[in-house]
């Protein structure tokens, strides 16, 4: 298949990238989501802005009690790093299973985070992790928590001329693990859970399981109220309402929040 | 088995690497899409979004506004001359068949039927004029299942046809009734054999080039049947089978996918009569899960009188086949092949089966490998289990108590065939003792150690190969013999060529004919060249399908190899002034019995023959030969197929942990690509027990259009597996060969299935339907232990 | 609307006009006429058309050939030097990893790709490797035999 017409311009800096999406140019990270879409024509931009000359959105350092994450570091990046394979190590292993390899040479974390797709793995293991996205646009830059960036299926709260420049990861999350149920190796998670036990106790949130990454407040409760990791996992599901489709029903998938869910937790446990 | 030694070049029975692939690993393969002939131009249709509907309207007028867009045609714009595409059961068959005009009418009737062809510079072009044309269509109901079609009430998918029914099979033996009524105890087995698509990694793809001037138009298609498209173009697009060439270039996999004629194949020949100039036509995926045929969709009920042994003394089966909108050129066909395969390896005299067809708004079923068998043989192996089950018994001891003995061969079936030659212990034998069938006791109870359930499954299959005797097609309404064509053609260099009528598409039929040609003709492997799929060097040829190539067209080279030797003995004795009695063939020479010194070569022959200023009385020159080969009777391979599988009670998931396949395809001519090919039969069998399913929602809309839905499996989703094989030739040819294309997958469903059922049957499963994804497992697990 | 891109294709630079939205698989096919890559699906999902821009196995139907404007590209034309075959080529002739050869471009493109990843790595992370490219006519035995039989092969030399 076949995209639209559509103009392109290759940004070289932050600034030239927030003017082109100020005039109405989609921003365009590593394509491994927008090329296909457009393609099916389930996307149509008249106009995208390439952020792969952009040379200040790739890398990975640390700030303080973070890592900060350039946007376009792609996944293969994400997943070697041995920064974030120390400190927040469910977030290098959800960026090791997305897609293919030939996929995790293009696709970034800043890419799969604006795309926001609900069986995505790097929002759900983000969450977990506590970690949130520096956002700027033409009025300067403001933090968004991951919990606050997906609004829906493919929506977020950036505003229409707002790009995504960085990942920030708090570190604290070296006791961690992001475990994913598909059917194919290369499919999209039918469930994904990411579970990170931290200094405040234990944080865990799921992928496809809604519009949205969802925190898994009824095991979190249990595991740090002192239940057992059966009980925990029994109570992954609470107030859980995935919708029924061809990988499996609602009651299913709650259920494999629970398995992942207690999979993630006895990895991370080490 | 022991690995055989690979070479470069060879005979009959070697491990020759294949001469085919240089060009493929180098990227100078030739596939339809990456021919251009000067001044084409690019087609794209436009397709019903509906699975039933009236078409009220169609407005062209923006998308040919559209700059680069050259013309639009609908079914009111084709050129008078065209007709339409119908099966190739002649009329007057039981059979009906519906008319599928190359463009939709005034009615569509399954999602993905084209409706418009827009032809433009480019392709980039062809797709921005597609979506600017504008149908209006009046939605109809849908019937998408077949029982459902054959329903009280179903929605119509063609008002012509108040039942919905395509055709009906019906065959029963004599005294059926009685031995049914007087069985010790009846054993019951509904089976659902999925919908599945083919899938070849190519999809497919043709130009059309017409010239108007002569009248005279040539189709470059990717396809398993050139010949069959020339005489349909003829039909279709109404002019001269003489004027039409069918050229077919490297073809990314078949099938049965492109063992068809196609609606497409004949729009872009329409559209480049139209034009005056060639049209290019490629189809993308998401349009092949459509627009190309799909396999298999057939309901089994059985019913098996049995006695305490096991034994069948009666098999009943009622089927349903679900045929899609309308019948593509071997839809109606399929369903026989499956009637004739229900016994599978085992002794039932009688027999009772009842196939109704229908049709529903989907896309055309057809043949994809296996075609037919695959049904017949996952039904009666998933029956063999059910049997064991109920009885308690040993679900390899319910085979071998069934089976056909060896003493029996040939042995005329309950369904009218004579299988040619068979020794189903030996396979059962020697694959239960590779897969370790005595030791599986112990891993099962290691595995329940560990929580996770372990079950081990058999498949014994035979399958009918080789199509076909020209007879049984005409016998079973089929409009199209069963025979195949060889020429070889000896060169004044003594180099030879080949001129096949199979038309292969990964088989490597360059490489087995030139060892079959090596070792009955001494010409080196190295100086053959096969010629293939072009309908300008064939007289006919019927192609590669059911896994004929060898049987049938093996055979037709073999005895044009066998004239041509023969011509050369009278031309040899004539030069060594002496009786061909006196002479003796050594592989590459006709020499004077014991006189080595007094001998020609084939090379030296090949020369004589084209100079003939020395030829004997009556032979004429150039050492060539053709042959019409239509085989006395099918071939029969067969062997057990032993799955292992692993079954985690908290996702589902079965996991293959051992796959073991002991097959017999009688002689083998490179066991290399034998192998190769039931790798490949392999991992298709189990992507449909795990992986494949082609779904419909209620409003017949496809919710499986994109490699994302539709689960071909990958490296990382399937296990290595482990192959043998016995010998036991075919009588039936002078080869001793059978065929092993789709062994593979005809044997794998069955035995992942009951390995399966097998691992889950301490909580009283009986039975699992396909395909055996994680979600549909921990429900029958759910509902097992609740 | 054309824009003038530069890409280095096996070596040699090439300058072309393109229309923005031309996917890179299009571009190498139809304006360079490189056909040895070829395109499976609409999905990114069959991996027929992986190629190595700048090094990294990626899939050419999901660039667009303006992305790759100053980028190296190397398709299955640059793998063969001087008429000999590449290991990874010889590899798949050898253990017969192919049947109808439609996928294989882009199978020993990701191949070569997870040897210079990987070089000692197993059949089962060979496996996993390979999740992105889909054969449908081997079985992916004697794929993965080749992908490990060049590993060694390119590990000796």
């Amino acid at each position: 298949m076949i995209p639209s017409t559509l103009e392109y311009t290759k940004a070289t800096s932050i600034d030239e990238a927030i003017a082109a999406v100020q005039a109405g140019a989609r921003p365009l990270a590593g394509g491994q989501s927008l090329v296909p879409m457009m393609r099916l024509r389930l996307a149509a931009p008249g106009a995208v802005v390439d952020l792969g000359g952009v040379a200040e959105l790739v890398g990975v350092c640390e700030d303080g009690d973070e890592i900060a994450v350039g946007a376009m570091t792609t996944h293969r990046a994400v997943a070697a790093d041995p920064l974030i394979g120390e400190h927040c190590r469910l977030v290098a292993q959800a960026a090791s299973g997305v897609g293919s390899l030939v996929i995790r040479s293009r696709g970034t974390i800043g890419g799969s985070l604006a795309h926001a797709d609900p069986h995505g793995d790097l929002p759900a293991a983000i969450l977990a992790a506590g970690g949130s996205v520096v956002a700027r646009g033409p009025g300067g830059e403001r933090r968004i928590e991951i919990g606050d960036l997906v609004t829906s299926y493919l929506t977020t709260s950036l505003a229409d001329d707002e790009i995504i420049t960085q990942v920030r990861l708090p570190k604290g999350n070296a006791q961690s693990a992001y475990a994913k149920f598909h059917r194919r190796a290369i499919d999209w998670s039918i469930v994904g859970v990411g579970v990170a036990i931290g200094a405040d106790g234990v944080r865990a949130a799921a992928t496809g399981v809604a519009d949205r990454p969802t925190r898994l407040a009824g095991f979190e409760a249990a595991v740090n109220g002192g239940g057992s990791i059966a009980e925990a996992a029994a109570a992954a599901g609470e107030g859980l309402d995935p919708t029924s489709d061809l990988d499996g029903s609602a009651e299913y998938k709650r259920h494999l929040v629970g398995v992942l869910a207690q999979r993630a937790y006895l990895e991370a446990q080490g | 088995m022991a690995t055989v030694e690979r070479k470069t070049g060879g005979g009959i029975g070697e491990a020759v690497l294949r001469k085919e692939d240089r060009k493929f690993v180098t990227g100078e393969g030739r596939y339809v899409d990456d021919l251009r002939l000067p001044g084409m131009l690019h087609a794209v249709f436009v397709r019903s979004p509906f699975g039933h509907a009236r078409i009220t309207g169609i407005d062209t007028a923006a998308a040919e506004a559209l700059p680069g867009v050259h013309r639009v045609l609908t079914h009111a714009t084709l050129p008078a001359e065209t007709g339409v595409l119908c099966a190739s059961n002649p009329p007057g068959s039981d059979v009906r068949q519906p008319e599928q005009p190359l463009l939709a009418r005034d009615e569509v009737r399954y999602v993905g039927e084209p409706v418009a062809i827009v032809i433009a510079d480019d392709r980039y072009l062809a797709r921005d004029g597609a979506d600017l044309v504008h149908v209006d269509y009046d939605p109809l109901p849908v019937v998408c299942d077949a029982e459902a079609a054959l329903a009280d009430g179903a929605p119509l998918v063609h008002s012509e046809y108040p039942d919905n029914a395509a055709a009906t099979l019906f065959h029963e033996t004599d005294g059926f009734a009685e031995a049914l009524a007087g069985a010790a105890r009846t054993v019951e087995l509904r089976v659902v054999n999925q919908r599945v698509t083919p899938m070849p990694m190519e999809t497919r793809g043709c130009i059309g080039d017409w010239q108007q001037s002569t009248g005279e138009v040539t189709l470059h298609t990717s396809t398993q049947v050139a010949h069959f498209v020339r005489t349909f173009i003829s039909f279709v697009c109404g002019t001269s089978e003489a004027k039409v060439r069918v050229v077919t270039p490297d073809v990314g996999g078949g099938f049965g996918a492109k063992l068809n004629t196609y609606r497409e194949e004949f729009a872009v020949c329409s559209a480049s009569r139209v034009l005056g100039v060639p049209v290019k036509w490629i189809e993308d995926r998401s349009e092949n899960a459509v627009a190309t045929i799909h396999g298999r969709d057939q309901i089994q009920y059985y019913t098996a009188g049995v006695d305490e042994s096991g034994r069948i003394v009666a098999l009943k089966l009622e089927a349903f086949q679900n045929n899609g909108a309308y019948h593509q050129l071997l839809t109606p066909t399929i369903s026989h092949l499956t009637v004739f395969m229900v016994p599978g390896c085992y002794d039932i005299q009688n027999i009772s089966i009842r196939m109704r067809q229908a049709f529903t708004n989907t896309t055309p079923t057809d043949a994809y490998r296996g075609a037919g068998r695959p049904e017949a043989t996952h039904g009666i192996e998933r029956l063999m289990d059910a049997i064991a089950d109920d009885l308690g018994l040993d679900p390899a001891e319910v085979r071998r108590v069934n089976f056909i003995k060896p003493e029996q061969f040939p042995y005329s079936s309950s369904t009218g065939l004579v299988y040619d030659s068979g020794d189903y212990d030996t396979t059962l034998d020697e694959a239960l003792r590779l897969a370790d069938y005595a030791g599986f006791a112990a891993r099962r109870a290691a595995s329940e150690a560990n929580g996770r359930y372990r079950g081990i499954g058999l498949s014994t299959y035979v399958e009918v190969c080789g199509l076909a005797p020209s007879a049984v097609t005409a016998a079973i309404g089929v409009g199209a013999p069963g025979w195949e064509h060889s020429t070889v053609r000896l060169h004044p260099t003594g180099k030879a060529t080949v001129i096949t009528g199979t038309s292969p598409h990964g088989q490597g039929h360059a490489t087995s004919w030139s060892q079959i040609v090596q070792t009955e003709l001494g010409v080196p492997f190295e100086d053959v060249e096969v010629i293939h799929g072009d309908t300008a060097f064939q007289p006919y040829g019927l192609g590669t399908y059911g896994s004929r190539s060898l049987a049938v067209g093996g055979v037709a080279l073999y005895r044009s190899l066998g004239k041509v030797r023969e011509k050369a003995r009278e031309i040899a004795a004539n030069l060594l002034e002496c009786s061909v009695d006196d002479l003796e063939w050594t592989g590459s020479s006709w020499q004077v019995k014991g006189s080595p010194d007094r001998a020609k070569t084939i090379q030296e022959l090949a020369g004589a023959a084209w100079a003939a200023s020395s030829m004997p009385e009556g032979v004429e020159p150039v050492l060539e030969a053709t042959t019409f080969h239509d085989p006395p009777n099918f071939t029969f391979p067969f062997g057990t197929h032993v799955c292992e599988v692993e079954i985690d009670p908290d996702t589902g998931r079965v996991e293959i942990v051992n796959y073991t396949a002991v097959d017999d395809c009688g002689n083998v001519i490179n066991p290399m690509i034998v192998d190769g090919q039931v790798h490949g039969g392999i991992i298709q069998g189990l992507g449909q027990a795990l992986y494949e399913e082609t779904v419909y929602g209620e409003d017949g809309q496809m919710l499986t259009p994109t490699l994302v839905e539709y689960l071909v499996p990958s490296a990382a989703d399937v296990p290595p597996m482990t192959l043998a094989r016995t010998t036991t030739p075919s009588p039936s040819n002078p080869m001793g060969v059978k065929g092993i294309g789709e062994a593979g997958t005809i044997a794998a469903s069955a035995a992942i299935v009951n390995a399966a059922v097998d691992a889950l049957s301490g909580l009283g499963v009986r039975h699992l339907e396909m395909p055996m994804q994680p979600a549909r497992i921990w429900n029958v697990i759910q509902e097992a232990t609740s | 609307m054309g824009q003038t891109i530069t890409v280095t294709v096996n070596g040699t630079a090439h300058t072309a006009e393109v229309d923005p939205r031309t996917l890179l698989v299009h571009f190498l096919r139809e304006q360079l006429t490189l056909t040895g890559t070829h395109i499976g699906c609409d999905t990114s999902t069959c991996g027929c058309c992986t190629v190595h821009l700048d090094g990294e196995p990626v899939l050419s139907c999901s660039v667009l050939a303006v992305q790759a404007d100053g980028c190296a590209v190397r398709t299955v034309e640059g793998l063969a030097e001087g008429g000999e075959l590449h290991p990874i080529q010889q590899a798949f002739h050898e253990n017969h990893g192919l049947q109808c050869g439609f996928c294989t471009p882009g199978m020993m493109m990701t191949g070569l790709g997870v040897i210079e990843q990987n070089p000692n790595a197993a059949d089962e992370e060979i496996r996993e490797a390979l999740e992105g490219n889909l054969c449908r006519c081997t079985g992916y035995q004697n794929i993965v035999a080749a992908v490990r039989s060049a590993a060694d092969q390119m590990a000796r030399s």
